[in-house]
């Protein structure tokens, strides 16, 4: 039984099944996300979970409490929203202290406790500015020191960096982790970006049109994606069509090293591998051909895209301060079995 | 270059046409027209005089009727941001197809004459009108409401309201609804949250709103002039009396200066005391 649970929880708006029988058991202190595209029913689930949405059917308990009918004014839950709804007409100090006046706490203990929290989002000297007068991350850290200000058992996160630019989503992600880990409070944060659900989360959740899929810790997820849809949504994936004959992924008359599998002789399969699990060498030394059609630089890495005879392949290299190979040679190419795992393709999503 | 310079004085020059030959002129043909002496069996003669701005000013008579005008103004200001802002919440948390539906319901009151709805308010309230028809069927007494104070009130009310509602309801559209979910978390109860959040937000609408309908209640003519009769006269009505009864026009002229003086230092001031406070907090 953890701290937070959602059983069962399904949600219909009129025809439409947003969300469908979701379980999930978060642990006290842990940081769940739930990933997935737009409209997978995430939002959702977030809402029900803040009270903001009533669900369908199912219930949400919290610390052993049934809190599924409760209004979120009781729920006591921390919610920072995507367009960090913060009270214009209010400065940072008295958008912080919102929550803590509500509790009918005492001015002294407010604001000591504003104070605090505000010196942990790294915002104290902008206490007395309004929201307008911030940038972007610093009203998202207002957004933050609001909703842990409260002290809330559960800390609901909405899309909390997608209006972040690029270079200060980077920097978002590690303070929220900081944060995270230094409140001690049970997290769980929706977003549609795969690397940030990958970085900050202890276990990630991924949804597709209203389910739950896979649960699972970062890593595991990028290396044993239960469905072709998370193989190809988190990270970058080569999807090889192949045929599976006597126990073997076999395309363009080769045989595909991959993990063992059972299917039916004949069936079509996918051997799935990742571009930085294959490695290039000269052209003949590896299992097979090809011409590198084109090659990006992305700083660390180099991703080069590799005609041959069973297609397209995509293939990323660290980068070694070396120029690699030129567009247009000929490379080989080579990956170990325990690499690539064949997947039935009638199983694609 | 010349011509680059000329460009933008060309460009508004309609506007300020318009604005000269409709507004100022007129404005200041009224100015001079009030300094003139009138001699009741000669009528206007030249010669300057601030005789008219004295009497208006030290006039009993005078007074009440600004007075009136003041107080009936501010009432219908106060009664409209009183039912105004609640409609405009309401309307703004509507579905689709009944928020056309009521919007239209509330701006439907301008697409008929003013006259047409004052005579329409005057059958309804008069001594024998539907009000007083059912206070008799109920077998209560029957209420004197035409020719009141009350029935100018309640009818500027039903003109003016869409004025009020229209620009609350514009500053509601432009309000974060995740903001009032947001106070609703943080432990606020849902009028808490109103009071305390959205209330302010919609406060430079209520504001403009506010001196909107001031400004044409303080003006009103048709609707003092038809509910009120001829005894409870309003600033506007006076102003036609002066000119098409007494024929007296430097002394109307002087009334309609002072009354539009009066409504400006009222407006500015207002505008000032609540617009500095709220845009100190809302940018």
């Amino acid at each position: 039984m953890g701290f937070l649970t959602l059983q069962s929880l399904s949600k219909a708006f009129g025809d439409f099944t947003a969300v469908r029988d979701v379980d999930l058991s978060v642990a006290q202190g842990e940081f769940v996300s739930l990933l997935g595209p737009s409209g997978c029913g995430k939002t959702t689930t977030l809402q029900m979970i803040a009270g903001l949405v009533e669900p369908t059917s199912g219930t949400i308990t919290l610390d052993g409490r049934d809190i599924t009918h409760e209004k979120p004014n009781r729920r006591g839950l921390g919610i920072v929203f995507q367009s960090y709804a913060l009270f214009p007409h209010m400065t940072v100090a008295q958008n912080v202290a919102f929550g803590l006046e509500m509790r009918k706490i005492g001015k002294a203990e407010r604001e000591r406790r504003v104070k605090e929290i505000l010196g942990l989002v790294h915002l104290a000297p902008l206490a007395e500015r309004y929201p307008r007068q911030l940038s972007g991350g610093q009203r998202q850290r207002v957004a933050i020191a609001r909703a842990l200000v409260i002290e809330p058992p559960v800390l609901l996160l909405d899309e909390p960096l997608s209006n972040l630019d690029a270079k200060l989503r980077e920097e978002m992600q590690f303070e929220l982790r900081r944060i995270q880990r230094s409140v001690g409070t049970t997290t769980i944060m929706v977003t549609h970006d795969q690397a940030e659900a990958l970085s900050i989360s202890d276990r990630v959740v991924v949804m597709e049109q209203g389910r739950m899929t896979q649960i699972d810790a970062p890593y595991r997820l990028y290396e044993r994606p239960a469905t072709a849809f998370i193989s190809s949504f988190v990270g970058k994936m080569n999807r090889i069509d192949a045929v599976w004959r006597g126990g073997r992924a076999e395309a363009a008359g080769l045989a595909l090293p991959a993990e063992a599998a059972s299917l039916s002789e004949g069936a079509a399969a996918q051997v799935a591998v990742r571009p930085e699990k294959i490695v290039l060498g000269a052209p003949g030394q590896g299992l097979v051909d090809g011409t590198v059609s084109s090659r990006f630089f992305l700083g660390s890495y180099w991703l080069f895209n590799v005609e041959t005879p069973v297609g397209t392949v995509i293939v990323s290299l660290p980068n070694h301060g070396a120029e690699p190979v030129a567009e247009g040679a000929t490379v080989s190419l080579r990956w170990e079995p325990e690499s690539a795992a064949v997947i039935a393709a009638g199983a694609v999503a | 270059m010349k011509s680059r310079a000329l460009t933008p004085w060309l460009l508004v020059s309609p506007a300020t046409l318009l604005f000269l030959g409709l507004v100022v002129l007129p404005l200041i043909l009224t100015v001079i027209l009030s300094f003139h002496v009138y001699d009741h069996s000669t009528g206007i003669k030249d010669g300057f005089t601030v005789e008219h701005y004295v009497r208006v000013l030290t006039d009993d008579y005078y007074l009440t009727i600004f007075w009136r005008t003041l107080r009936l103004a501010a009432l219908t200001t106060l009664i409209c941001v009183l039912i105004g802002a609640p409609e405009a919440y309401v309307l703004s948390r509507m579905g689709d197809p009944w928020r056309s539906i009521f919007l239209l319901v509330i701006i439907g009151p301008l697409l008929v004459s003013v006259v047409v709805r004052a005579f329409g308010w005057s059958m309804l309230l008069g001594s024998t009108g539907l009000v007083n028809q059912t206070l008799r069927a109920l077998g209560l007494d029957p209420v004197r409401l035409l020719y009141t104070e009350t029935a100018i009130v309640i009818a500027l009310v039903h003109v003016m309201l869409p004025f009020m509602v229209i620009p609350v309801w514009t500053a509601l559209q432009k309000l974060d609804p995740m903001v009032e979910a947001a106070a609703l978390t943080l432990g606020a109860s849902p009028f808490t949250a109103l009071r305390r959040v959205v209330l302010p937000q919609v406060s430079l609408g209520m504001l403009s709103g506010s001196l909107i309908v001031f400004g044409l209640s303080a003006s009103a003519f048709a609707i003092p002039g038809l509910l009120g009769g001829r005894r409870l006269k309003m600033a506007a009505t006076l102003v036609y009396d002066e000119y098409m009864s007494e024929l007296n026009w430097p002394l109307g002229a002087a009334i309609a200066i002072i009354v539009l003086a009066a409504n400006l230092i009222i407006m500015l001031g207002y505008n000032r005391l609540v617009e500095t406070r709220a845009r100190r907090a809302l940018g």
